[in-house]
């Protein structure tokens, strides 16, 4: 009985299990090979040239740029994500309509949330300058994605749009497999809300709150299908809103140097795994038992 | 080259196509046919031909009238002839794998890197072709067929690899209707140009918008300005990164010329931040009176020119009045690469395919359905042309032989980045003339001192 068990599962694994690894994992393996070779996508030749690919990483200066765009993002982005969406979670228990109409974003591919964005930001009939101009702003109206100080800040924007909707379903699911009696307790005990979220609320939930932190760490270290459809150039207004990934498939696609741009993308892999380790690591926390 | 790596790369080319190509190389055995004046290429008659086409903004229909005509000729031939998008992602694993189809028409925003294929060797050279009688008239061999320049542009190393079909002239456009409403003419050289522009702000209209968003367009402009005022030397000294070539005076007066419109408030507010389709819409709605423009602007703008707009094109005025080219000179490129790969299964056959798609017939078919100028001689004579696609005719007339390109943007791509970042903030003030040509022409040096790019000269 047992034995068949197996047999069934193998048999029913194998197919996906061989699709993921001809599709998903040698691709990977086949990244890292060719990340140590001159390979330009065309020629039937790759000749190895050993670290060279990674050494010139550290002295390209369009990819210490998208290092230190991507670094800002990740400052940014999944803190300003999560209150957010802490926020309005707990502003809206009870009241479904709200998430459903912040999750919205989440059903739209980021292609057009992209372009949305793009309208909400030109600067002739954009909806913010239009806006600002209603409210007897004009003086604050700017080319909003055309500004190098400003760019960065408006992908910014659009990225966390798109997100806290799906983090506020996160958080609210979280919450409300909360008991009722203890914040029942707590406030017969007199807390005040403040400190109920602080000291019930966020430590019931901080699982979900971790896990949103890698997730959106991780996004943060991408952000390339926003700036390449948003911003100026793209990556502009002169490499302002470069980032890793926009420079991986400009050496790839658009000057033929794949060996390089693979480098990038395993330069990537290992921030984006190291990234994670370190998340899991330094809010690691003792685990509150709830039976 | 060892086993494991080439296995490695074959199937990385199978994992990018779910596994159709297949290693190993054929050696350069071509298959070739008897000559004879009826086929001065010697097709073998029965051998199949695959031709795969960029289906974009001009359609696949000459293509197709290219694939009867050959089938008519060649009856026990198989033609096999596809109309696709992403010709790159289509074709790069069969590329890497040498079995490439027979003729290809690498083109369209996911094509093939041009200089990578040239440096791969992965290009027949088309020398047979150009010399070969043409369809229209044996007694004239294709290369004489054919608008200037187009035989040198695709020309690496002194071998011709790629041959374009449709001619692209860069200049600034205009509506022929508001102007003559204005009573305002076209201007011969920039001075005129700065002083048109302060009489066309008076009437409450920007006179200048641009793609801010892709700052490349206002790049032909400039570069125009600078070939006119330097010479076909000057263009040559910028393709072949020769030392200060960017900051040769010439260069930087052309730099001046596009900076002075943003310092003097000849550009529409916010045109920086605007995509091509909503700064070409904006002057389309008399918003502004100038744009630069390739001459594929009519047929993007179809949908949207209102009616009685009359879009003309202009080339780029004079410099100075001590410019080397003579006014009417004019930038040319022309796009639709096709080309017949080295390992391609029926050499002769890619070979007389082109010779068809390059005749007259076909090339009218072109000007009519793709509503763009081919690159064949005398195609469009005695058709009628919209406005825009006349004046655009026009323009290459009276150029005559005065027809330049920069080659620089499809041979060094690191380089073409760099001077649209440059000329965005050119545009911007946030950089002046000098601060441009210094930026870029460290880029040109960085470019010139990067071994692991191949290098060419013309």
């Amino acid at each position: 009985m047992r034995h068949g068990k197996y047999r069934f599962l193998v048999g029913a694994m194998a197919a996906p299990l061989a699709l993921y690894a001809i599709f998903v994992i040698s691709p990977y393996v086949q990244a890292f090979y060719l990340a140590f070779t001159d390979w330009n996508g065309i020629s039937n030749e790759a000749n190895p040239v050993g670290l060279a690919n990674f050494t010139k990483l550290w002295s390209d200066p369009l990819f210490l740029a998208a290092l230190r765009n991507n670094g800002l993002l990740l400052l940014v982005v999944p803190l300003a994500t999560i209150v957010l969406a802490l926020f309005f979670s707990a502003a809206t228990r009870g009241t479904r309509v709200y998430r459903v109409v912040y999750f919205f974003p989440q059903l739209l591919s980021v292609a057009i949330i992209a372009v949305l964005w793009q309208f909400v930001y030109t600067p002739n009939s954009g909806l913010l300058n239009g806006f600002l101009n209603a409210v007897g702003l004009s003086s604050w109206k700017q080319s909003w994605l055309a500004e190098p100080d400003l760019a960065l800040w408006c992908v910014m924007a659009a990225m966390i749009w798109s997100a806290v909707g799906f983090y506020v379903v996160l958080f609210s699911a979280a919450m409300e497999s909360i008991p009722v009696e203890l914040m029942e307790a707590a406030l017969i005990d007199g807390a005040s809300s403040g400190a109920i979220f602080r000291r019930i609320t966020l430590p019931l939930i901080f699982e979900s709150v971790q896990v949103a932190f890698i997730y959106l760490g991780i996004a943060a270290l991408d952000g390339f299908a926003l700036v390449q459809i948003m911003t100026v150039g793209p990556g502009g207004p002169d490499n302002s809103t470069e980032v890793m990934g926009l420079g991986l498939w400009r050496n790839a696609f658009t000057y033929g140097k794949f060996g390089y741009a693979s480098a990038m993308g395993v330069a990537m892999f290992l921030l984006t795994l190291s990234l994670a380790a370190l998340l899991l690591r330094a809010t690691r926390r003792e685990q509150v038992e709830l039976a | 080259m060892n086993p494991t790596r080439r296995v490695l790369l074959a199937g990385a080319a199978a994992a990018t196509l779910s596994g159709c190509a297949t290693a190993g190389s054929s050696d350069d055995t071509t298959n070739k046919g008897n000559t004879s004046a009826e086929n001065p290429l010697g097709v073998p008659a029965e051998t199949p031909l695959e031709v795969v086409i960029f289906k974009g903004g001009y359609g696949d229909a000459y293509a197709i009238d290219a694939q009867n005509r050959y089938k008519q000729k060649y009856p026990k031939a198989a033609v096999d002839q596809k109309g696709i998008q992403r010709v790159g992602e289509v074709l790069q694993p069969r590329f890497v794998a040498d079995s490439p189809p027979d003729v290809v028409d690498n083109s369209g925003a996911g094509r093939l890197d041009l200089a990578t294929l040239v440096s791969s060797g992965k290009l027949k050279d088309l020398k047979e072709l150009l010399d070969a009688p043409s369809l229209d008239d044996p007694s004239k061999k294709v290369r004489d067929t054919l608008m200037p320049g187009v035989v040198d542009e695709g020309t690496f190393d002194g071998k011709t690899v790629i041959l374009n079909y449709s001619s692209v002239l860069w200049g600034v456009w205009y509506s022929k209707s508001l102007f003559a409403k204005h009573g305002w003419t076209f201007p011969k050289t920039w001075a005129e140009m700065l002083t048109l522009n302060e009489e066309i702000k008076k009437a409450g209209i920007a006179p200048w918008t641009w793609q801010g968003k892709y700052p490349e367009y206002m790049n032909d402009p400039l570069v125009s300005l600078a070939a006119k005022a330097g010479g076909f030397d000057l263009v040559k000294s910028i393709d072949n990164l020769e030392p200060n070539a960017w900051k040769s005076p010439a260069m930087l007066a052309a730099a001046d010329a596009i900076y002075q419109l943003a310092a003097r408030g000849h550009i529409m507010a916010g045109s920086e931040a605007l995509s091509h389709t909503e700064a070409q819409n904006a002057w389309c709605k008399g918003q502004a009176a100038f744009i630069p423009c390739g001459s594929w602007l009519e047929g993007e703008q179809q949908q949207v020119t209102p009616a009685g707009f009359d879009m003309v094109m202009g080339t780029v005025p004079a410099l100075t009045g001590s410019d080397k080219l003579p006014n009417g000179a004019v930038m040319a490129a022309s796009s639709e690469s096709f080309l017949v790969p080295a390992k391609a299964k029926n050499v002769q056959g890619g070979l007389e395919f082109l010779r068809i798609l390059f005749s007259k017939q076909v090339a009218r078919g072109f000007a009519e359905s793709a509503k763009a100028l081919p690159v064949v001689n005398g195609a469009t004579d005695g058709l009628t042309l919209p406005s825009g696609l006349s004046s655009v005719a026009q323009a290459v007339k009276a150029a005559g032989p005065n027809v330049f390109s920069y080659r620089f943007r499809t041979w060094y791509a690191p380089l073409s980045k760099a001077v649209d970042d440059a000329t965005g903030e050119l545009l911007t003030k946030r950089v002046n003339p000098e601060q441009w040509a210094d930026r870029v022409q460290k880029a040109a040096d960085a470019v010139a001192k990067d071994t692991s790019i191949a290098k060419h000269t013309r």
